[in-house]
C-alpha cells in the first residue's frame, strides 16, 4: 500500500506496552490515527489509552478485522520477528521505528515484504505523518505539538534525518506552506522506502505539487532520485538540501563499495547529479520554504489551510 | 562499522573452508622469526592496520630467511601509519601467484539484498580497472532466503570468462565467502587479491570483513571492542563513553574525539559539542565550524534518551580539559521530550560547577519547559548558560557562543577530580536501571511541599508517613519503571532539603580524570 494513510487506515501498534509504545500510542490516538489494537506477547487483555492489547497480530486481526498498517516499537533484536509476524497477518504497511536493527534482518524483512506485496518505512525512523489525518510513528512527539507544527497542504517532505523531517515541515508551516505527507525514510544504510521510492509515490499523489528533500552523504538514494527525474518518472518541483558537506571524506576502506558505487555517495556527487537534472539544491535548510514558494509561483494552492 | 583485521578475517575464512596462506601473527621481531622458522619457506610480512595501500607505505615486505623476517619485523613494528602505531605483523608463507582475481560482497541499498561482485582482474588498483573497464566487473544479487548457491556462483565465474578447474574452485570460494559473511553479519567482505597459486590452488591472499555495528552483540567471539566506525584505535574516553552506551539501550549516545588532547592540539577555540540526531547535529556542526570554532569532540544523544544518559554524555564531554565553551544543538524541532536533556545537563553542570559558557539549543517538544529548567537551576553556577528553542537558528546560537566566550575573559575548562555524590548510610534507597537513588528521610521532616512525588515523571513515588517511598516494587523500579528522569533530585535540591541523591556511575571516568588532571 502507499504511504498516504488517512484517518480510516486501520493501524496496530506492536510493542504498545513498552516505554516508547505507550507514549506514542497516545500521540497517534490523540492525533486521530485509527489505532484499532496493540500487540505485546504476554500482555493480552490489558489496554493502553483504551486501545485493547493482544498477544499476537493474528489475534488482533481475528478480533478486530484486517490490519492495514503496523507501527513497531520493539527492541532491535526482536524487530525481524515482529515484522514477519505483521506481514504474515496481512499488514501491507510497516513503520519500523527502532534503530540498530541488524542489516541482514532488514534484508530479510525486505524480501518478505516484497513477496507479500507490502511496503515498509524505516528502520530507524520517526515514521510518517499526514497533516490533519494520521501519524504513524512518533513525528511531533505529542499530538498538540504535531497539530501546531504541521498543516495540510501541497508539499511532500522526505528526509533521512528524523529531527530535520520535523524542522523542515515546521519551517514550511511557518512560511504558510502546508504539507501533503511527511516521511522520515530512516537513517540506516538500507531502508524499506528510500527517497526515490517516496518520490515515485509523491509523483502519483494528486495532493502533492512539490517536494522538499533532506539528503545526507552516504548511500545512493539522492543519485537515484536524479536518475528517476532523468528517466521522466518524477516530474514535480523538488527542493533539496544535502547534509554532510563539512564531514571529512575519509579514506574509503572497501574496494567493493567503490567498485559498485564509484563516486556515488559523496556530497559533491549528490549535489552535482541533482543539479544536473534541475533540482533546486539549497545551501541552508532555512532557504527551503523560499525555494518552494518560487517553484510553486502561480499555483494558488500553496498556502496551508489552518 | 566494526572492522576486522586481516588476520581475524582470514581466520574466519579458514574456519569457513576457504584456503588462506599458512601464517601467524607476531608482536615482536623474535615472534616473527619463530613464525618464519615454523613456516620453513620465504615469507611475506604484513602490518595489521585498517588502511589501504599498505605496500606503498612499506607495510608489506618479503623475507627469504627467518633472520631477514626478524630484521624486517623490527623495522615494521612501531611504524607510524596515520594515527596507528603498528603493533602486529602477519607472517605468511609467500605465494607464487599465477593469477589475481577480486571477490567482494556489499549491501545493495537499491535492490535491498547482498550483492556479490567478482572480477577476473584483481590486485592493486582494482577500482581504477573497474572504472575503466566496467565490463570486467560481474555482479550477482543474492536472494537472502536461499543464500548464494553453488551454481549461481559458478555461472558468475563462467560469465567472467573462466573455465575448467579454476572455475569450480572460484565458485566454491564465492559460496563460502558469502556463508562466512552471512554467519558473521559482515556488511562488507572482500578478498583482494583472490589468487591462483603455482600449486594449482586458489587462496585468499588478503581479506577484510566489516561487521555490522548493529549485529556485533551477536558475536562476542569476535572480541570487537567498539562497534563503531573508526579509522584509528579508540581513545580511552571513547572507550568509557561506549561502555555507557552499551549498558543502556534507551536512546543513542555517540561520542568521539576530534582532538585527542585539546591542550596539545595547538591553537584554536575548542568547544565541547553535544548534538542531538544525525541531520541536526551535522547542520549545527556546520554552524559552529563556520564561526571559526574547532570541535574537541562530536557527540550525539538522540532517540529519546533518558536524562541519565544525557547527564553521562555531558560528564564525558566535560572530561576534556582546555575547551572554552559547551555547545548543544540538534535539529531544533525534536520530537523527544527536551526536558530530559535539560535535566541531564543541569545535574552535570551543577556537579561540575561549570565555569565555561554554554549555549544549549533544545528546540522541540516541551522546549519552553526545557529552557525554563536550564534557567532556573543553573543560575548559581559560575558559568553563563543560555537556552534556546526552535525559532533560534544554529547560526544565531553559534554567534551567542562566540559572544559568551569573548565575555568570559578567556575561561578555560579545567577537569576536576570526580566527586561522585554518595547516598548517606541509612537512607531509603533503591536500584534503578543504571544507578541508585537514595532519599535521606531524616531531612523530609522539614519539607513543606513533598514536591518530589509530584515532580516524579513516571509517578512511582508516594508518601508514607509523610516521607516519599516507592509506590511500586523495588524490582520494577530497577527494571526501568524508574526512568531516571532526575526530576525528584533536581526539585529537592533546588526547592527543598537536598535529600534526594541519584548516583549514576560512569565506570573508568574517575581514573581517567585523575590521569588527565
Amino acid at each position: 500500500m502507499s504511504i498516504f494513510v488517512d484517518e480510516k487506515t486501520r493501524v496496530i501498534i506492536q510493542g504498545i506496552t513498552g516505554r516508547e509504545g505507550v507514549v506514542r500510542a497516545q500521540l497517534m490516538k490523540d492525533y486521530g490515527t485509527n489505532v484499532v489494537a496493540g500487540v505485546t506477547p504476554g500482555r493480552g487483555g490489558q489496554d493502553v489509552y483504551g486501545i485493547p492489547v493482544y498477544d499476537s497480530v493474528e489475534e488482533a486481526r481475528d478480533k478486530h478485522g484486517p490490519v492495514e498498517a503496523s507501527v513497531i516499537f520493539i527492541p532491535a533484536a526482536a524487530v525481524k520477528n515482529a515484522a514477519l509476524e505483521a506481514l504474515a497477518a496481512g499488514a501491507k504497511l510497516l513503520v519500523i521505528v527502532p534503530d540498530r536493527v541488524p542489516i541482514y534482518d532488514v534484508l530479510e524483512i525486505a524480501r518478505a515484504a516484497e513477496e507479500a506485496g507490502a511496503r515498509f518505512v524505516g528502520p530507524n525512523t520517526l515514521g510518517l505523518l499526514r497533516p490533519g489525518k494520521a501519524v504513524l510513528g512518533m513525528i511531533g512527539g505529542r499530538a498538540q505539538r504535531a497539530r501546531e507544527w504541521f498543516t495540510p497542504g501541497p508539499v511532500g517532505v522526505s528526509s533521512r534525518s528524523g529531527g530535520m523531517t520535523s524542522a523542515i515541515s515546521y519551517y514550511l508551516t511557518k512560511a504558510g506552506i502546508g504539507q501533503s505527507t511527511i516521511v522520515h525514510v530512516g537513517g540506516d544504510a538500507v531502508v524499506g522506502s528510500s527517497h526515490p521510492e517516496v518520490m515515485e509515490l509523491f509523483e502519483k499523489d494528486p495532493q502533492t505539487r512539490a517536494v522538499a528533500m533532506f539528503g545526507e552523504i552516504g548511500t545512493t538514494q539522492e543519485e537515484r532520485v536524479a536518475d528517476l527525474i532523468e528517466a521522466g518518472r518524477f516530474t514535480k518541483p523538488l527542493v533539496a538540501y544535502v547534509g554532510g558537506k563539512a564531514a571529512k571524506s575519509g579514506t574509503r576502506f572497501s574496494h567493493a563499495g567503490a567498485i559498485v558505487e564509484g563516486t556515488r555517495g559523496s556530497y559533491d556527487s549528490k549535489v552535482k547529479r541533482l543539479r544536473e537534472v534541475g533540482v533546486h539544491v539549497v545551501a541552508a535548510v532555512a532557504d527551503i520554504p523560499g525555494q518552494i514558494l518560487e517553484a510553486l509561483k502561480g499555483d494558488g494552492s500553496i498556502f496551508s489551510k489552518k | 562499522m566494526a572492522r576486522l583485521y586481516e588476520f581475524q578475517s582470514k581466520r574466519l575464512l579458514r574456519e569457513g573452508g576457504v584456503r588462506v596462506p599458512e601464517g601467524e601473527i607476531a608482536a615482536t621481531p623474535a615472534e616473527a622469526r619463530a613464525a618464519a622458522e615454523r613456516i620453513g619457506a620465504p615469507v611475506v610480512l604484513k602490518i595489521q592496520v585498517w588502511v589501504t595501500g599498505r605496500a606503498g607505505l612499506g607495510g608489506i615486505q618479503f623475507a627469504a630467511t627467518p633472520a631477514e623476517a626478524e630484521d624486517k619485523a623490527a623495522r615494521m613494528l612501531g611504524m607510524k601509519v596515520r594515527s596507528y602505531v603498528v603493533d602486529r605483523v602477519l607472517v605468511e608463507r609467500k605465494l607464487e601467484i599465477t593469477a589475481e582475481y577480486f571477490a567482494g560482497l556489499v549491501m545493495d541499498d537499491a535492490r535491498k539484498c547482498p550483492l556479490l561482485v567478482f572480477s577476473p582482474t584483481g590486485g592493486t588498483g582494482v577500482e581504477e580497472i573497474a572504472s575503466r573497464h566496467p565490463d570486467k566487473v560481474f555482479r550477482f544479487p543474492v536472494d537472502i532466503r536461499t543464500g548464494l548457491r553453488e551454481f549461481e556462483a559458478r555461472n558468475l565465474v563462467r560469465r567472467a570468462g573462466l573455465s575448467g578447474g579454476v572455475q569450480i574452485q572460484l565458485a566454491d570460494v564465492l559460496t563460502k565467502l558469502y556463508e562466512v559473511a552471512r554467519r558473521n553479519d559482515a556488511r562488507s567482505a572482500e578478498v583482494n587479491p583472490l589468487v591462483l597459486a603455482a600449486d594449482g590452488h586458489v587462496y585468499a591472499a588478503d581479506c577484510h570483513l566489516v561487521v555490522d555495528d548493529y549485529a556485533v552483540y551477536r558475536h562476542p567471539e569476535l572480541g570487537i571492542e567498539i562497534a563503531r566506525e573508526f579509522d584509528r584505535p579508540p581513545t580511552e574516553l571513547e572507550r568509557i563513553a561506549y561502555k555507557v552506551e552499551q549498558k543502556d539501550y534507551r536512546g543513542t549516545f555517540y561520542f568521539f574525539q576530534m582532538a585527542d588532547r585539546v591542550a596539545e592540539a595547538g591553537e584554536g577555540l575548542f568547544i565541547g559539542f553535544h548534538g542531538a540526531g544525525g541531520g541536526g547535529s551535522m547542520m549545527s556542526m556546520d554552524a559552529v565550524l563556520n564561526k571559526g570554532f574547532k570541535l574537541a569532540n562530536y557527540c550525539d544523544t538522540s532517540g529519546n534518551p533518558p536524562a541519565s544518559k544525557v547527564y553521562r554524555a555531558a560528564k564525558v564531554i566535560l572530561s576534556q580539559p582546555g575547551i572554552r565553551g559547551y555547545f548543544a544543538s540538534g535539529s531544533g524541532v525534536a520530537s523527544q521530550e527536551q526536558y530530559h536533556s535539560a535535566r541531564g545537563m543541569v545535574k552535570a553542570f551543577a556537579e561540575e560547577r561549570l565555569e565555561i559558557p554554554a549555549v544549549i539549543r533544545l528546540g522541540g517538544n516541551f522546549e519552553e519547559e526545557a529552557v525554563r529548567i536550564l534557567r532556573a537551576y543553573l543560575k548559581d553556577i559560575p558559568a553563563k548558560v543560555e537556552g534556546y528553542g526552535r525559532d533560534d537558528s544554529p547560526e544565531f546560537c553559534a554567534e551567542r557562543m562566540a559572544r559568551l566566550i569573548a565575555e568570559s575573559g578567556g575561561a578555560v575548562h579545567a577537569v576536576r577530580p570526580m566527586s561522585e555524590p554518595c547516598i548517606p548510610a541509612g537512607a531509603y534507597a533503591f536500584e534503578t536501571l543504571t544507578g541508585r537513588l537514595g532519599i535521606d528521610h531524616s531531612r523530609c521532616a522539614s519539607c513543606a511541599t513533598k514536591g518530589c512525588v509530584e515532580a516524579c515523571g513516571p509517578k512511582i513515588l508516594k508518601l508514607e508517613g509523610g516521607r516519599p517511598v516507592l509506590a511500586i516494587g523495588t524490582e520494577e523500579a530497577r527494571k526501568g519503571k524508574c526512568t531516571e528522569c532526575l526530576a525528584c533530585e533536581i526539585f529537592c535540591r533546588f526547592h527543598e532539603q537536598d535529600a534526594v541523591t541519584i548516583v549514576l556511575p560512569i565506570p573508568g571516568l574517575k581514573e581517567y580524570r585523575e590521569k588527565a588532571g
